[in-house]
């Protein structure tokens, strides 16, 4: 029985990947990021899955406004490293995992969720950026194949947050429905507070950051009943990605263990941050 | 009967259906450009290429103006605008700076000092 044994959320920010790639991590404007992501990474480093789920969405890289899926999987057995219109990142293609996305596929569907399947997927910093927060150093390969769960945060109607919560629920029943034995990792990514566009652009919001970073953990249910003006009131017209968490979040047990959490600003005109929970039973003391 | 699903939240630009519809052949030609050629093409000639692509004239107007507040206005979506921003080398920053009456410095500085607040 496959299981999940981690959840890393964290932000996508085209930055945070290019500040990577050109070698700035210690830059004094980059540097505070960086150094927030080292408790993580030296817990993930001992904590390799077989196979992870990265949930983010698309910014008109791998798909335009021709078919807005509002949720999709892709079931390719690789996908390309999207040219964003200054060259591919300097990260290796991904591969996936196809018999384990058309498993979670069909188990969605059965639940009620008629996600939009991708035999074909170039993947943008949105995917490729939560991939070198957890893995900074590839070298060939990423650590494991990896899936990609798409969800429209771009174009209103955005699916709701409870909805949002309530697929990842499925998506934690069908990962225990399958019958290969292998672990699990999945990235919720995303967020924090920020808006590009309007008067409002740059608009950061710590208070409603920070009550969001404590309740994905411990009250999920708190962030679901928020609607999606809420989100976009308070987390900015792009912040409302943040419920791309919920996903992640419901494919989790009930009580999960935060590993390490960390926010900052700026990246870019985005509040950053990663939460990192350990989705595995706590060990007898 | 036309649906108005948007919400009224000053300052904030919602990339809805009717924004969408509105921007959509103008947000096609902002993805045209993330291909090296196209870009080329476009430099050369970049009325006859909004021509190809069917733009309204205000759209076409904002675009050869580069009045990246008109494109927002005219339904273009900040991802696919970004695209024409960044062929002229222009950052996010620049762009925030412009919806937000600031030089790039000062949006800059203001993103450091922790961003921006409502009000």
């Amino acid at each position: 029985m496959a299981e999940v044994i981690w959840g890393l959320a964290t932000s996508h920010v085209p930055s945070i990947g290019a500040a990577m790639d050109r070698g700035k991590t210690e830059d004094p404007n980059w540097k505070g990021l960086f150094d927030g992501y080292a408790p993580a990474r030296a817990w993930l480093a001992e904590h390799k899955p077989d196979v992870a789920i990265v949930i983010y969405n698309d910014h008109a890289n791998g798909i335009d406004l021709d078919i807005v899926p509002t949720f999709g999987i892709g079931t390719a057995e690789r996908y390309q490293v999207a040219d964003e219109g200054f060259g591919k990142r300097p990260v290796p293609d991904v591969v996936g995992d196809p018999d384990l996305s058309l498993h979670l596929l069909e188990q969605l569907v059965d639940e009620g969720f008629d996600l939009t399947v991708f035999q074909e997927l170039d993947v943008d910093h949105g995917f490729t950026v939560p991939l070198s927060v957890w893995t900074p150093d590839p070298g060939e390969a990423w650590p494991c194949p990896v899936i990609p769960l798409l969800v429209n945060v771009i174009q209103y109607p955005q699916p709701t947050a409870a909805r949002c919560y309530a697929l990842g629920q499925a998506l934690g029943r069908a990962i225990a429905a399958y019958p290969e034995d292998v672990k699990v990792a999945i990235l919720g990514t995303g967020g924090m507070s920020h808006q590009l566009a309007g008067a409002r652009a740059g608009f950061i919001n710590p208070d409603f950051d920070a009550m969001f970073l404590e309740a994905i953990e411990k009250d999920p249910a708190k962030l679901t009943a928020l609607s999606r003006e809420d989100y976009i009131r308070e987390a900015g017209s792009e912040g409302i990605e943040m419920i791309m968490w919920l996903i992640m979040r419901g494919a989790m047990n009930d009580q999960v263990t935060k590993v390490h959490s960390h926010y900052f600003v700026p990246a870019s005109n985005t509040a950053a941050a990663i939460a990192l929970f350990d989705n595995r039973e706590p060990e007898p003391a | 009967m036309t649906t108005d699903s948007r919400f009224d939240l000053p300052g904030t630009p919602v990339f809805d259906g009717q924004t969408s519809r509105r921007g959509f052949r103008m947000n096609k030609l902002f993805m045209s450009l993330r291909y090296a050629q196209n870009r080329e093409r476009f430099l050369a000639d970049e009325a006859g290429y909004c021509d190809e692509f069917g733009l309204a004239p205000e759209q076409k107007r904002a675009i050869l103006d580069r009045d990246w507040q008109a494109m927002i206005d005219l339904g273009g979506s900040i991802f696919y605008v970004y695209k024409l921003a960044m062929m002229d080398g222009r950052s996010m920053q620049y762009l925030g700076g412009v919806f937000s009456g600031m030089t790039e410095e000062e949006f800059v500085a203001a993103m450091r000092a922790g961003g921006r607040r409502d009000g």
